[in-house]
C-alpha cells in the first residue's frame, strides 16, 4: 500500500509545487489567451502582412516541441546577455506556446460564424471592428471556448516540463522528494493525484460546457 | 555565437543521428497508440459492459495527467514493482500509453458524431451490430477523424524530445550534448533543431490539410 | 444534480483506481524482492555466459566519461578503467558494451538489469548501500565549487541567502550542499551537461559537485575555475547489483592488479591533471 508519512513528511514541498503549478498556469493563461487574441486578430484582419505575420507565428510554435522554446529562453537567451529565472522561463515559453494553438482556436470560431453575416453587418452600414464587436465576435466564443479549455488543460500539463529548468513547481519538488527519499512509486503516485486536483475538474467543465453548448444551438 | 562551428559536419551528422532515433521511438508509439487508441476508443462508444467502464477511467485519468510524469513513472517507478524496461522502450510504452488516451477521445468522438439514427436505420434493414459499425459508422467516422488524428501524430513526434529526462539518445539529447561544449553553438544548434522539426511537422500538417479537403 | 453526482463518482473512481494501482504495485514489490534473491544465477556467471560486460557510464562528464560527438564513443577514466578491469575479467578489453548513465538514472539502470554495473562518479555512501553492492575506493574526489573566474564566491563561506548554486538532481552534492550552506538557493537540473550549461548562462552563480568533476569542466572552458578546495570526502565506488558478491570480488582483485601493475597510474595521469 501506499507510504503515506512520505505524503505527510514532504507536504510543505508537494504544496509548495503545486502552489508554483498554479500560479505559472494562471500566469501563461492571461499572457497566451492575450497574445492568442492578438495573433488571431493578425490572422483575420483584412490586411495582407498582419496575415502573414499571423500564420508565420501560428505554424512555427504548432510545430516545434515546447522543450525548444524553453531551453532557448532559458539557456539560449542569456548568451545575448536577456536572462530569465526559470520560472519566467518556463511562464514565457508556455505563453508563447500555447498562444498558437489559442489563436488557432478563435480564428476557427471566427471564421465558422457565416462569411454572410459579415457583409450583411457591413452593408447595413456597420464599420469591420463594430461587425467583429457586435456580431461575430458573440457568436465565435460560444465556438472557442470548449477548445480554449482543452488548452488551458495542455497548458497546467504541460508546466510539468519546467522542472527541467528547476522552476520550482509541482513535478520539481516531486522529483527532489524522491531523490532524497529513494522512494518513486509513491512519490509519483501523489505527483499524479495533485495534478488530477488541478486537472479532473478543469476538464470536466469543458465536457458539460460542450454538451451544453451543443444543445442551446 | 559561433554559426560555422555549431554547424560542422560532424554536428549536423551527430543531430540528424538523434533525429532517426525520434522518428524511430515517435514510429513505434504511433503504431502502438493506434491499435490500444482504437479498441479503447471503440469499446467505450459500444459501451462493452465492465469493459467500458475501465476503457472510460483509464482515459480519462491518463489524459489529465502530464506526459513528463508518466515518463518518469515508466522509467522510475515501475521498476519498483518488477517491471524493467530499456530507456528505448520505456519512452514508447509511456508514449503509448498517454497518445492511446488521446486518440481513444478522438475516435470515440468521430463515432459518436455520426448520426443516431443510422445505427437504427443500419439494424433495421436486418444489418448485425457489428456489420452495421464497420460498414455505416466506422467508415463516415473515420472522415471527422482523420484529421485530428494527423495532429495527434504531430504532437507525438513533439512529445518525444521529453524523453531527453531519461537521456533516450534522440535528437533533443544530442543538442544538448553538442550545448554542452560550447556556449556559442546554444542558439544555432536549437535553431537547427526547429527548424527539422518544422520542416517534418509542417509538411505532416499539411498532408491532413489535404486529407480533410478531399473527404 | 444528477451530473454532478456522476462527476463525484467518476473523480472518485479515478482517484481509487490510482489507488488500487498502487497497492497492487506495493503487494507485488516485495514478492519480486524475494523472487530475485533465491532464483538467479550468480552476476559473474551470468556474465561469463554472456562473455561481455555492459557498464553503465556518464556521457557528459569530461576526463571521466564524456561522449564524442565525432565518433559517437564516451570517453575517459571511467571508460578505460573499465576496459581494463573487462580484460582482466574476461581477458579481452573488447568485450564491453557501454550504456549512458546519468546520477538519477544509474541505479534503476543496474537494478533493470539494463547495465551489469556502474562505474560512473559514483560516491559509496550509505544510504546507496542500502541500494547497491559496491567495490573498494576506485578514485578519491570531494566536493567543491566552480565559479565564473572573477566571482566574489571564494569558498563555501560566502554561500548566502542570495546565492544560487546549481546542483544535479540524484546527486550526493546536492544534498550536502543544504547541510554546509543552508541559506543557499539550491536549483537542482537533470545531469551535469544541463547544470553546466545553465552555470554558463549565469542562471546560478556557483555550480557544485565533486571536484574530479569540476576539473573537467573547467578544462572545458577555462572561463571558470574552481574555489574554496575540497569540503567533502567522496570515495567513488564502482557499483554492481545487491548481492553480487562474487562479481564484486572478481572486480576488487582485478582492480588491485591495476594498481600494482601500473595501469592504474597511467590511466590516472593521462586524464586527471592537476
Amino acid at each position: 500500500m501506499l507510504d503515506f508519512t512520505i505524503l505527510t513528511d514532504n507536504m510543505g514541498m508537494f504544496l509548495e509545487g503545486f502552489k508554483n503549478t498554479l500560479i505559472v498556469s494562471l500566469l501563461a493563461l492571461i499572457g497566451s489567451f492575450i497574445l492568442g487574441t492578438l495573433i488571431a486578430v493578425f490572422r483575420i484582419a483584412p490586411i495582407k502582412p498582419l496575415n502573414w505575420i499571423g500564420t508565420i507565428y501560428v505554424e512555427f510554435f504548432r510545430n516545434i516541441p515546447l522543450l525548444i522554446i524553453l531551453f532557448f529562453i532559458f539557456i539560449g537567451l542569456p548568451v545575448l546577455g536577456i536572462r530569465f529565472s526559470g520560472f519566467q522561463a518556463g511562464t514565457i515559453a508556455l505563453t508563447v506556446y500555447t498562444a498558437a494553438f489559442i489563436a488557432e482556436a478563435i480564428r476557427a470560431g471566427v471564421l465558422s460564424v457565416h462569411k454572410g453575416q459579415t457583409e450583411a453587418a457591413r452593408s447595413s452600414g456597420l464599420t469591420y471592428i463594430q461587425t467583429m464587436r457586435y456580431i461575430i465576435l458573440p457568436q465565435a466564443i460560444k465556438i472557442v471556448i470548449p477548445p480554449l479549455g482543452n488548452q488551458f488543460l495542455n497548458l497546467v500539463k504541460n508546466s510539468s516540463i519546467l522542472t527541467i529548468v528547476a522552476a520550482g513547481e509541482l513535478m520539481y519538488q516531486g522529483d527532489l522528494i524522491s531523490s532524497r527519499t529513494f522512494v518513486t512509486f509513491d512519490v509519483y503516485i501523489f505527483i499524479a493525484l495533485f495534478y488530477l486536483i488541478i486537472t479532473l475538474p478543469l476538464s470536466y467543465g469543458i465536457n458539460r460546457l460542450e454538451k451544453s453548448l451543443a444543445k442551446s444551438n | 555565437m559561433d554559426f560555422i562551428g555549431a554547424y560542422s559536419p560532424d554536428h549536423i551528422v551527430f543531430l540528424l543521428k538523434g533525429f532517426l532515433v525520434t522518428l524511430e521511438v515517435a514510429g513505434i508509439s504511433i503504431l502502438l497508440s493506434f491499435l490500444l487508441g482504437a479498441i479503447l476508443g471503440i469499446v467505450r462508444y459500444t459501451k462493452v459492459p465492465v469493459f467500458a467502464q475501465i476503457s472510460a477511467i483509464f482515459v480519462e485519468t491518463i489524459r489529465n495527467l502530464p506526459l513528463l510524469l508518466i515518463i518518469f513513472f515508466v522509467y522510475f517507478a515501475l521498476p519498483e514493482v518488477g517491471i524493467k524496461l530499456s530507456i528505448t522502450w520505456s519512452a514508447i510504452l509511456a508514449l503509448t500509453i498517454f497518445e492511446s488516451a488521446m486518440l481513444a477521445e478522438i475516435i470515440r468522438s468521430g463515432l459518436n458524431s455520426v448520426h443516431k439514427g443510422q445505427m437504427e436505420a443500419g439494424r433495421s434493414s436486418g444489418l448485425s451490430y457489428i456489420q452495421t459499425l464497420w460498414y455505416i459508422i466506422l467508415p463516415q467516422g473515420v472522415r471527422r477523424m482523420v484529421p485530428p488524428i494527423v495532429s495527434q501524430f504531430i504532437s507525438l513526434l513533439k512529445d518525444t524530445s521529453l524523453a531527453v529526462v531519461i537521456a533516450l539518445p534522440e535528437m533533443m539529447h544530442n543538442a544538448q550534448v553538442l550545448n554542452a561544449q560550447n556556449i556559442n553553438y546554444i542558439i544555432p544548434i536549437f535553431i537547427l533543431v526547429a527548424v527539422i522539426y518544422f520542416i517534418v511537422n509542417f509538411a505532416l500538417s499539411l498532408v491532413a490539410r489535404r486529407l480533410e479537403l478531399n473527404m | 444534480m444528477f451530473k454532478n453526482r456522476k462527476f463525484l463518482m467518476f473523480m472518485l473512481l479515478s482517484v481509487l483506481s490510482v489507488l488500487v494501482l498502487a497497492a497492487c504495485g506495493g503487494g507485488d514489490k516485495e514478492s519480486k524482492d524475494k523472487d530475485s534473491g533465491a532464483k538467479s544465477k550468480s552476476s559473474l556467471e551470468t556474465i561469463k555466459a554472456n562473455d561481455k560486460i555492459v557498464w553503465g557510464v556518464k556521457n557528459d562528464t569530461k576526463l571521466f566519461g564524456l561522449k564524442n560527438p565525432s565518433t559517437g564513443e564516451i570517453e575517459g577514466f571511467d571508460v578505460d578503467i573499465a576496459k581494463e578491469l573487462t580484460k582482466i575479467i574476461l581477458g579481452d578489453e573488447t568485450k564491453v558494451e557501454f550504456k549512458e548513465v546519468t546520477s538519477k538514472t544509474r541505479i534503476p539502470m543496474l537494478n533493470n538489469g539494463d547495465i551489469d554495473s556502474i562505474i560512473a562518479t559514483m560516491t559509496i555512501s550509505k544510504e546507496r548501500r542500502k541500494e547497491v553492492d559496491f567495490t573498494d575506493v576506485y578514485f578519491e574526489a570531494g566536493q567543491s565549487l566552480l565559479v565564473k573566474k572573477g566571482s566574489k564566491i571564494k569558498s563555501i563561506d560566502d554561500l548566502d541567502s542570495k546565492t544560487k548554486v546549481i546542483a544535479v538532481k540524484g546527486s550526493t552534492s546536492a544534498i550536502n550542499i543544504r547541510e554546509k550552506a543552508p541559506d543557499a538557493q539550491v536549483l537542482e537540473f537533470e545531469n551535469y551537461a544541463e547544470a553546466f550549461t545553465a552555470l554558463k548562462a549565469g542562471q546560478g552563480d556557483v555550480l557544485t559537485t565533486d571536484d574530479s568533476i569540476l576539473y573537467g569542466m573547467a578544462s572545458q572552458d577555462n572561463n571558470f575555475e574552481l574555489v574554496g578546495g575540497k569540503f567533502t570526502e567522496e570515495p567513488y565506488g564502482i557499483a554492481m547489483k545487491k548481492g553480487s558478491d562474487d562479481f564484486v570480488k572478481a572486480v576488487n582483485d582485478a582492480l588491485a592488479e591495476l594498481k600494482s601493475n601500473g595501469k592504474y597510474n597511467e590511466i590516472h595521469d593521462k586524464w586527471i591533471k592537476k
